[in-house]
This record gives C-alpha cells, structure tokens and sequence, in this order.
C-alpha cells in the first residue's frame, strides 16, 4: 500500500502546465462570435448595414443598457439577482423630470437621482443580507416600490425642458471617420472601463468573484462577504440610476411607464455574455458584447423590414436557451 | 521536549443536548506532525472547531504559544497563525490558483492589485511546497488532489505556525497521497506544528509522530506513534461496549438461498471491486472504520452510487442498478447512516415519512388507501415503540432514536427482501439501540436478509452471522461462525500482508 | 400550520376592516336579473386569474421551482384562441387548442429543468421572454377582437357569481382534491423539502416536477383565457403581464417558501385575496390606483420580514 516516495522536485502529474484555452472564457468568445456572426449578416444582405454609424447607433441606442447590464453583472456575479433595474430607471428619469421642472439645477439632480438609487440598492441589499429573504422577492418589492413612486410622483409623462440636459442630450461628439457619438456612450464606456477595473484590479471585485463561487469559502477566507452581498446591489441601484438619466437623455422626458420590462433585457443580455446566473462566472465585457448582440438583432430586424419586431424576442429566447446549453455543457465537462 | 506550541487543557464543548466533548486535553508541539484519531462523533472536529474558535467552550482553556487565546473564528485563527484546510477543498474554483493563494491578503499598488507581484509570490509559495503549477490558472482546471495542495499553500502562506489538516487524503490515490506527504514534512521540518485527521491507518503510521485518540466526546489517550500498536490503536478508537446488548437470541439454523449476488462489483475512487454473497435469512455484517468503503459497499448494491464495474445478480437474476428505484424493485431498502440529510423528509409527519418508500414505489396515482396506511403507522408505531405515538407528529422534531425507527419502518412496509443497514444505532439511545438490534435478529428469523454496518464490532459480531471486513476501500477478508472482536480489530488494524491475516483468521 | 397562516389572514382583515370603515357598504351584494354584484364580487372576479395561476405556482414553488413563463403562457392562450375563432373556428375547439398548446409549453419547462437541470428562474425565463414573441407572432402583433358570446362567457359570464370565480374556486377545489386524495401532495412535498431522501427512497421526482410544470402551464392557459375573454379581445403584448409575479408574491405572502417543501392552498388563496383586497382598498380609500404599487411593495416586505427568521450566525459568527 505504501508507495515508494518520490525524491522532491520530480512531482509526477503535479507538475503539468495546463496551457489551453480556459474554459470559462468560451462563454465570452461565444458571445463576441454571435455578435461577428450578426453583425456580419446584416453586413452581407443589406448595404450600408457595415458602416461606422451603425455600429455607433449600436451604442448610442443602448448606452442605458449597458449601464444596467454592467450593475446586473455584478449582481449575478454573487449569486443574486435585480429585477427592480427597470424600475428604477423609470424612477430615475421620474425624479430627474420633476425636480427639473421645479427648477433644481442639473448638478444637483444628478446628484440625487444617482444617490436614490444607490440608496434603494443599499436597503434591498441590507435586507438580502440580514433578514436571508431571496433576493428575487426583495428586488420584486423594490421593483414594484420604485414604480409604485414613480405615479406617486405624477402619472403623467414629464418633459424635460432644462437646457443642460437638452444641451447633454443632442450633443455630440465626431470621431475620425466622420462617426458621430452621444455623450451617454461615453459615459457608458466610462462606466464598463470603471467596471472592469473595480472587477478584475481591487479587492472588492475579487471578493464578488469569490462569493459567487463559494460564499462559504470565501467566509473562511476571511473575506469581507457582508460589505460585497450588499456592495453589488448598492452598485446595481447606481447603475440603474445613471441608466436612468442617460435614458432620460435619450427621451428628454420622464415617464412611469418607461423602461417596462428592462430588467428583462439586463438579465438576458448578461446571460447571453456568457455570465452563470448561479454566479461567480462572467466578465463585463461579455455582458457589453451581449447587449450589442442585442442591439444588432434589433437593427437587423428594422433593416429587414418585413421580419416583425416580435421576432426579436423570440431571437432572444432562443439565444438565451443556446447560452443555457452552453454553460451545461461546460459544465459537465469540467 | 519544547513547549508546545498549542494547549488545550480540560476542554468541553456542549451543544443543546449533547455534550460533543468532555474534558478534553490535547497538545501540540512544534515540528511534529500529530494525528488525531477516532470514530464518527468522536469529537475530532469538535476539537478542531473549538480550536479556531467556531465553537464556544463550555470548559477549559486553550494556550497558543503559551499566551491564554480564545479565537472569534477561523479568520482570527489564521491571522494568529493557525491555518485550516478542510476535507472539501474551501477554496473558490471559479478563480486563479493565485488568487485563492493570496486573496484577502493580495500585494497592491496605488490600491489596486499588482497581477504581476501576485502571481510572482504565488509561485513562490507553490515552489516551497514543491508544487510546479502555473499560478494564473484557474483552480477548476487542476485534479482535487492539486485543489488540496493549493489550500495547503494558502494555508501557509500567512507563515502558519499551526497547520490543521481535517482530512485532507480522502479523496486523494497513492501518488497524491506521497506528494501530499512529502510537503507535510517540509513544513515540519521548517518547525511548523502538523495536526492530521485521517481514518487510513496506513497513512497515519507513516506521517505521524504522536497520536491522540477520542471516543464519544472524551480523550482516550495521547501516544507515541512508534511505539503504539495497530491493534492498540483500532480498539482505543472502537472501545468496548459491554452490557449493552440484550441477549439476542440467534437462531443457528441454516440460511436459505443466496439472494443477493455482487461479483467484482466496484468504483473507481470509492471501493475497490468486491465479490458479495448474501443469503436470505442471514444477518451478514459489515464491518470496518469510517472510509474504509463499508458505506461505499451499501451504495453501490442499492444503486445509490453507479458502479463501474461488475454486476449484481438478486434470485440469480442479473440486474441492472440505474438507480435506487431499480433497486427497490427487486427488494432492496437502504437506510443511509446520514439520517438528516438523506433519511427523513423532517418537515413531514410521521405517517407520510413512514409511508413514503410505498407511495413512492405506487406513484403518485394510486395512493396508499387512509386504511391501510392507518393500520400500518398504527402496526410499526407500536412494533418498534415510535415515540411519541402520534402518526401527525413532525418527524423533524422527534429524537435520533425515533427517527431512524421511523425509517427502519418505512422499508419495513415494502417487505422488502433485503434491508441494508448504514450505521442504525449510532447517535441514538441505548434502550431504541437494543430495540433496534433485538428487531434485526426478529427480521432474519423470519426470513429476511440484512446487511449491517456498524463502527461497534461488539454489536456487528452480536448480531451478524457472518462478518465482512473493510479497509483502505478494500474487502480483507469475510469471516463466518463464531467469530470474536479480536480476530475483526487484528483485521481492520491490517499493517501485514493481507493474506497472511486471512489465514490466522480462519 | 395555523401560525403560517396568521400574518395573511391578520393582513386580510385588516384591509376588510378598512374597506368597511372607508365604504359601510362594502359586504353589500344585490341580485340583479340573476347576477349577483357588490364590492366582494368584484375583488374575487378580478382575482380569478391571479388566484388560478398561483395555484399552479404554489405546487411549482413547492417543488423548489419557480416558474416565470405564467405570463407569456397566459398570452399565448389567448392569442391562440381568439386568432382561431377570429378565423371562424368553434370556440371551444380554440380553448381546446390553447390548452394543449400551454400544456405542452408545461411540458418543455419540465424538460429543461427536470431532465436537463437547469435552474428553474433561467429555464423558464427562456419561455419568459420567448413567449410573447411567439404570441405576438400568432396574433401578427395585432390585438385580435372577436364576437363569440360563448367564448366571452368565459371571463365576463354569470352564473349567479361570474363565471370567472367559479371557474378558479372549482380549480382550487380540485387542486385540494387532487393533491389530497392521491399521493401527489405527499411526493410533491417530499421532493421540495428532501430532495436525496426521497431520491433514495424511490420517489420518481423527474415525474413529480415534470407534472407541476405543466400543471402550472395549463393554469396559465385558464387564466389566459379568461383575461382574454373578459374583454373579447387577445393582446399579445400586455395580456397576464406581470402576473407572474403577482403570483409569486401570492403564493410567498401564503407561507409557502421559495425554499421549497410545505405548501399551503389556502394560504395561496389568501395571498391573492390580499393582492386584490389592496387594489381594491387603495381605490376605495381614494389614492390614486396607480400608486398600490407602493403598497404592495410594503405588504411583501413586511410580510417576508415576519416570516423570516433572522440569520442570527451572521451576526456573531464569522467577523466580517
């Protein structure tokens, strides 16, 4: 029974370098395929389809999108999951609106909207983590909550008329090539780049790796779990805040009935990136490629004109049951 | 000798009623590696436990490098340089082996992390164990054995002077085994204080310097590993229980005819191939330590783990193990020894736990008549004195004892051909221990075949006819008649050549 | 089993009470040409469809599940069979269609979870977010309007109590004694609280989810219908919208768990009685009816709160 021991250094099946391509970043190449392969069909059947602009369009049209698609992230990074994201855009562009209206300067409605969000993710997080309600019905609450606010705030759509906003909003921005951009994509792209780093470069966005993939372990590690469980709905809650303004700019208006059923989109298009709904897998960047993927099967559908928009739902539907097999596949193999 | 580098002195840790440890002293001295040793409930994780500082003590004190300490919790422990590594690796796969190497404690610049100084100081600490991985590769990607070894370097990387090792070989073969060993002696040799859990006596003979035993919550004894016997060692751990048994009246007529067949029946990693013969009527018993493959035997003849080789034959029949129900099908119960987890339905009440294997075997269409199942809660309620005696009682809140007779009786109902038995009496008390004996004799006197594990040879012996041995996920040998404890212990014990034993034992 | 139930009937009272105070005339019913009408009647007609698919709910949830397609599965029905009778079809033979069709929706959650393992919250978000597409492609995107007064019957008919309560009593009716006087109940609950035990002791659990999936389906189909027949009208994009949740927060506000295992029917009923009593009440008392969001918001909240019990280890376990 007592095997002969082996002289120290020559460390037999140890020692190999495992040095292939690692499996949790097929989910991603997946993602960035679908959207070549998209992108590239639009690109073969309609002229025009492969220009700089459209590309732009790309990201001007979901600039909120993936703002939410970058909170949901890290939400389902953990484990966890936000459905009150819609909502609180809605929320956001309410408040905006309103205090707009009333006369509030924009710094200063920038600075509440986005501290409204971060505090209902902080309450919905608190109560996830002390009370151990699933963060399925919390995040129901707030969605229901934040909307409920919204009517409390006015039924009625509210334009807004500040010149800031206006000013922020038609703006823009002209890259080489004569491709122009929003200010809201730059502000998404702040946010992904800000993202990534919080994600991959401090301990914080370690720690929501960590939780994700094994809370209790990353309890014994010693880890500050409590500051991440509710960090990340705090972050989702900001996300959803900025959302909600660049949605505003986007409409220059604020509405209840805005951004219904967003949270939908979020989660779909962090799926399809290649994140794990049961956490601790994913990348930002594969939740922005899949917002595009998003984006473009939108873009194709209008192209083609004759294919009606129901069918990017059930496009979607289908992705998403793709991606699922997916990652059961991986799964299984590892 | 040094002053050891940990002492517990007078330790008891109680829990709402059970007393989990007694008065328990333990030392641990630097550069040795010390085994901790005994049965399930013994108390070696309690021990451990009390240690980090996961349970409170309800006596005693603990000494860590002679200072009086008393820990809030692992975190605690480790940062004053006692590391822990768990049998299931308590690492995150989903991340890089540097990172779970050094998170937490990762080198920073300008407060974000400094990839490149990580993975730098990872292989540094890998290169100490003599562990050549690439640290920016993810943990999932390497072998369970890899996974352990990466959690030992973690675990050392905070210059652990106390190294606890909670069963850190059970999943591992022999060649991950030596390497395992091998880095446990370089950490030994550079003064750090080892303390091993392992149930492969083998193993803990050939790392161990000193060893300490417990029994039910108390200390047996500390002693040197050298001069301590196998023999010595197994019946310090087993102990012996006399007076608890009722005589059992063992008819000695002849078993019938074989019922159950395994022939080479085996799992890669769990037990070795195994030849099984089991005749109705008979109490065959299996005996053994815990992870000696006595569970792992259960589990593959009732189909709850698949074997990947060999084969089952019931009434000479071939069968075909997909699962438990094919199983059943052919007359086959298995109460798990993890009563909570894999036994009672606990929310349930009584009359649906005891009835459930029936329903379940009826489906959900044809559901056992309210008469029937009336008079059966009423029949086994009172034939193994299920207390209390209310078939709406909430399974969850009722004793060890009534729960595991409320299982015994769930199998009972489908009359089943053979019930297999996982640790029956363990954790529950002695008068629902002598009933459930005294029912096992019952069962086999009327016909019925029984395969009994138990950790307590005098019971196995008492009850079984014949006697099957375990270790090292190995059958050893199968002993018939009259056979004594000596001759088990002398087996389990192993340390010779397997034959050789075989043939002093018959 | 009677402490479960304490917080939704204290609930429920006392928005009964609140009505009674805002409006003496709240418990009143009148009979008119045979049709019997008042406050209560109300609440439960426009109840019934939220009570129906919680019912189907309750069993999924029992089973450790969720089920998110409800919503788009009650649009679908509805789009199937006024397209059908739009086309000149029988009504019945639609509704028949519709039912099929949602059960075998049923069947294809059940699969995914059931035989391939996925999560049940992504596996049915898949029919979730397909669903209405697929039933905005039945209808072409249109809101389809028909004139089929059987079919109508459905959602707006009486038989003394509209057709729509007695429809989604007598389901509850047959939910109870269903799972009651079979096994059902028993195997359901097993395979929610204990999923290895009852593995080993036999239970068939790949049957038991597979049959609560399209149970749960073919409620959203009834449900479906009679939303769509309510207003004789199939709109694929807001029909049953958000009724799932609606659903959920019943059956949670009832004492049955997300973490799966003991049910309650009448706590499920009781939970969508709450739902449509707060509608209502906030109406009565005169806020405006957009705003019972709000207050929907505070009942789950507090009602989850009540139930659940505080992770004391968080506090004095591990140091954060």
């Amino acid at each position: 029974m007592t095997p002969p021991a082996k002289p120290a250094g020559t460390s037999g099946g140890f020692g190999q370098v495992v040095s292939k391509v690692p499996s949790r970043f097929l989910p991603v190449i997946a993602t960035f395929v679908v959207f070549v392969a998209t992108f590239g069909v639009g690109s073969a059947r309609y002229e025009g389809f492969a220009s700089g602009q459209v590309m732009a369009n790309l990201f001007i049209d979901n600039a909120f999108l993936i703002v939410l698609a970058v909170g949901m992230t890290f939400v389902i990074l953990t484990g966890g999951i936000d459905l009150s994201v819609g909502s609180v855009v809605a929320l956001s562009t309410m408040i905006a609106a309103a205090a707009l209206q009333a006369g509030w300067p924009a710094w200063l409605v920038v600075i509440v909207v986005l501290a409204a969000g971060s505090g209902l993710g902080l309450a919905m997080g608190w109560v996830i983590h002390r009370f151990g309600v699933q963060p399925f019905i919390v995040t129901l609450a707030g969605m229901f909550l934040a909307r409920g606010l919204c009517f409390v705030i006015s039924v009625e759509s509210v334009s807004i008329k500040n010149p800031t906003f206006r000013d922020l909003a038609t703006g823009s921005i002209e890259l080489p090539g004569g491709v122009t951009i929003t200010y809201g994509v730059v502000i998404a792209l702040v946010v992904v780049i800000a993202a990534m780093y919080v994600l991959h470069l401090t301990r914080f966005g370690r720690t929501v790796y960590a939780v994700g993939g094994s809370e209790s372990s990353a309890r014994l590690m010693g880890l500050s779990t409590t500051r991440v469980k509710i960090g990340v709905y705090v972050i989702s809650g900001f996300c959803s805040a900025l959302g909600g303004l660049l949605f505003s700019l986007y409409m220059l208006s604020g509405y209840s009935l805005h951004a219904v059923g967003m949270e939908l989109d979020a989660i779909a298009a962090v799926v399809v990136g290649g994140s794990l709904l049961s956490g601790g897998v994913g990348f930002v960047i594969g939740s922005v490629v899949g917002v595009l993927v998003l984006g473009t099967i939108q873009t194709l559908i209008s192209f083609e004109g004759t294919l009606s928009s129901w069918w990017t739902k059930i496009v979607i539907g289908a992705l998403l049951l793709a991606f699922i097999a997916l990652q059961r596949i991986i799964v299984r193999k590892t | 000798m040094t002053e050891p580098v940990v002492d517990m002195r007078g330790i008891s840790v109680e829990f709402p009623g059970v007393k989990a440890l007694q008065e328990v002293d333990f030392r641990l001295f630097p550069g040795e590696v010390h085994a901790l040793m005994g049965e399930n409930g013994a108390g070696k994780s309690t021990l451990i436990k009390a240690l980090t500082g996961v349970h409170p003590l309800a006596a005693g004190e603990i000494r860590y490098a002679g200072e009086s300490v008393s820990f809030g919790g692992p975190a605690q422990a480790q940062a004053a340089g006692i590391s822990t590594v768990y049998q299931e690796v308590n690492l995150c796969v989903n991340l890089t082996v540097a990172e779970n190497i050094l998170l937490g404690r990762e080198p920073r610049k300008f407060g974000r992390i400094d990839g490149k100084a990580m993975r730098a100081r990872a292989a540094e600490l890998l290169a100490r164990i003599g562990l050549h991985i690439d640290p920016g590769s993810v943990l999932e990607s390497h072998p369970i054995a890899v996974q352990q070894l990466v959690a030992i370097a973690r675990a050392v990387a905070v210059d652990a002077r106390v190294l606890v090792l909670d069963e850190p070989t059970s999943s591992l073969d022999a060649d991950e085994v030596a390497e395992l060993f091998r880095i446990i002696r370089v950490l030994r040799d550079e003064g750090v204080a080892v303390l091993f859990v392992s149930h492969f006596l083998e193993q803990v003979y050939e790392i161990s310097d000193r060893m300490t035993v417990l029994r039910n919550g108390r200390l047996v004894g500390e002693y040197a590993t050298a001069t301590f016997s196998r023999i010595d060692l197994v019946s310090a751990m087993l102990g012996r229980e006399m007076g608890v048994l009722e005589e059992i009246e063992r008819r000695s007529g002849t078993p019938g005819d074989p019922l159950l067949v395994a022939e080479g029946l085996g799992r890669k990693g769990s037990v070795a191939p195994f030849d099984l013969e089991i005749r109705s009527g008979e109490v065959v018993g299996l005996a053994g330590l815990l992870g000696s493959g006595r569970t792992e035997v259960a589990r593959l003849l009732f189909g709850a783990d698949k074997a990947d080789s060999g084969r089952v034959l019931v009434d000479g029949k071939p069968v075909h193990l997909r699962g438990p129900r094919s199983a059943i099908e052919v007359g086959v119960a298995f109460c798990s020894e993890d009563r909570k987890a894999e036994g009672v339905v606990a929310d349930l009440t009584v009359r649906d736990n005891l009835i459930l294997a029936m329903q379940a075997a009826r489906g959900w269409a044809r559901p056992v008549p309210r008469k029937l199942a009336d008079e059966l809660v009423a029949k086994y309620m009172e034939m193994l004195d299920i207390r209390p005696a209310n078939p709406e009682a909430i399974v969850g809140n009722l004793s060890g004892g009534n729960q595991q007779k409320v299982l015994l009786a769930r199998w009972l109902v489908t009359e089943p051909k053979l019930l297999i038995l996982d640790e029956p009496t363990r954790g529950i008390d002695v008068g629902a221990k002598a009933q459930i004996q005294k029912l096992v004799a019952d069962l086999a006197t009327e016909g019925m075949a029984v395969l009994f594990i138990s950790a307590e040879l005098e019971e196995v012996v008492r009850i079984a006819d014949r006697v099957v041995v375990m270790r090292d996920r190995q059958k050893v040998a199968e002993l018939d008649g009259e056979v004594g404890v000596d001759d088990v212990m002398a087996l389990i014990a192993g340390g010779g050549d397997v034959n050789e034993i075989e043939a002093v034992a018959s | 089993m009677k402490n479960r139930l304490l917080w939704p009937v204290l609930a429920l009272v006392a928005l009964l009470v609140l009505n009674v105070v805002v409006t003496p005339s709240f418990f009143s019913l009148r009979l008119q040409d045979g049709h019997l009408y008042g406050s209560v009647i109300d609440i439960l007609r426009n109840g019934a469809p939220t009570l129906l698919i919680a019912l189907g709910m309750t069993l999924v949830i029992a089973t450790r599940g969720i089920d998110l397609s409800v919503g788009a599965v009650a649009a679908i029905a509805g789009a199937v069979t006024c397209t059908y009778i739009a086309s000149g079809g029988d009504p019945w033979i639609g509704m028949g269609i519709a039912l099929l069709l949602c059960a075998v929706l049923g069947l294809w959650n059940g699969f995914l979870v059931s035989v391939l393992g996925i999560q049940p919250i992504i596996a049915t978000l898949v029919l979730m977010t397909a669903g209405r597409g697929i039933a905005m492609l039945i209808t072409e995107g249109q809101i389809i309007t028909v004139d089929s007064p059987t079919y109508r019957e459905v959602g707006a008919g009486f038989l003394v109590l509209p057709i729509a309560i007695l429809i989604s009593l007598a389901v509850l009716g047959l939910v109870a004694l269903v799972t009651r006087r079979t096994a059902l109940g028993l195997l359901i609950e097993s395979v929610g609280v204990n999923p290895s035990a009852s593995r080993l002791a036999g239970v068939k659990s790949r049957t038991i989810i597979w049959t609560v999936y399209v149970f749960a389906a073919v409620c959203a189909g009834i449900a479906g219908l009679m939303i769509s027949s309510n207003v004789s009208a199939a709109d694929a994009n807001s029909a049953g919208l958000w009724i799932e949740m609606d659903a959920i927060l019943a059956v949670v506000i009832g004492g049955t768990s997300l973490a799966g295992g003991r049910y309650s029917l009448t706590g499920t009923l009781l939970g969508a009685l709450i739902i449509q009593t707060l509608t209502t009440t906030v109406y009565t008392v005169g806020i405006a009816p957009e705003i019972t969001l709000v207050f929907k918001a505070i009942v789950v909240i507090a009602v989850c709160l009540m139930q659940a019990p505080i992770r004391i280890r968080v506090r004095q376990g591990v140091p954060a």
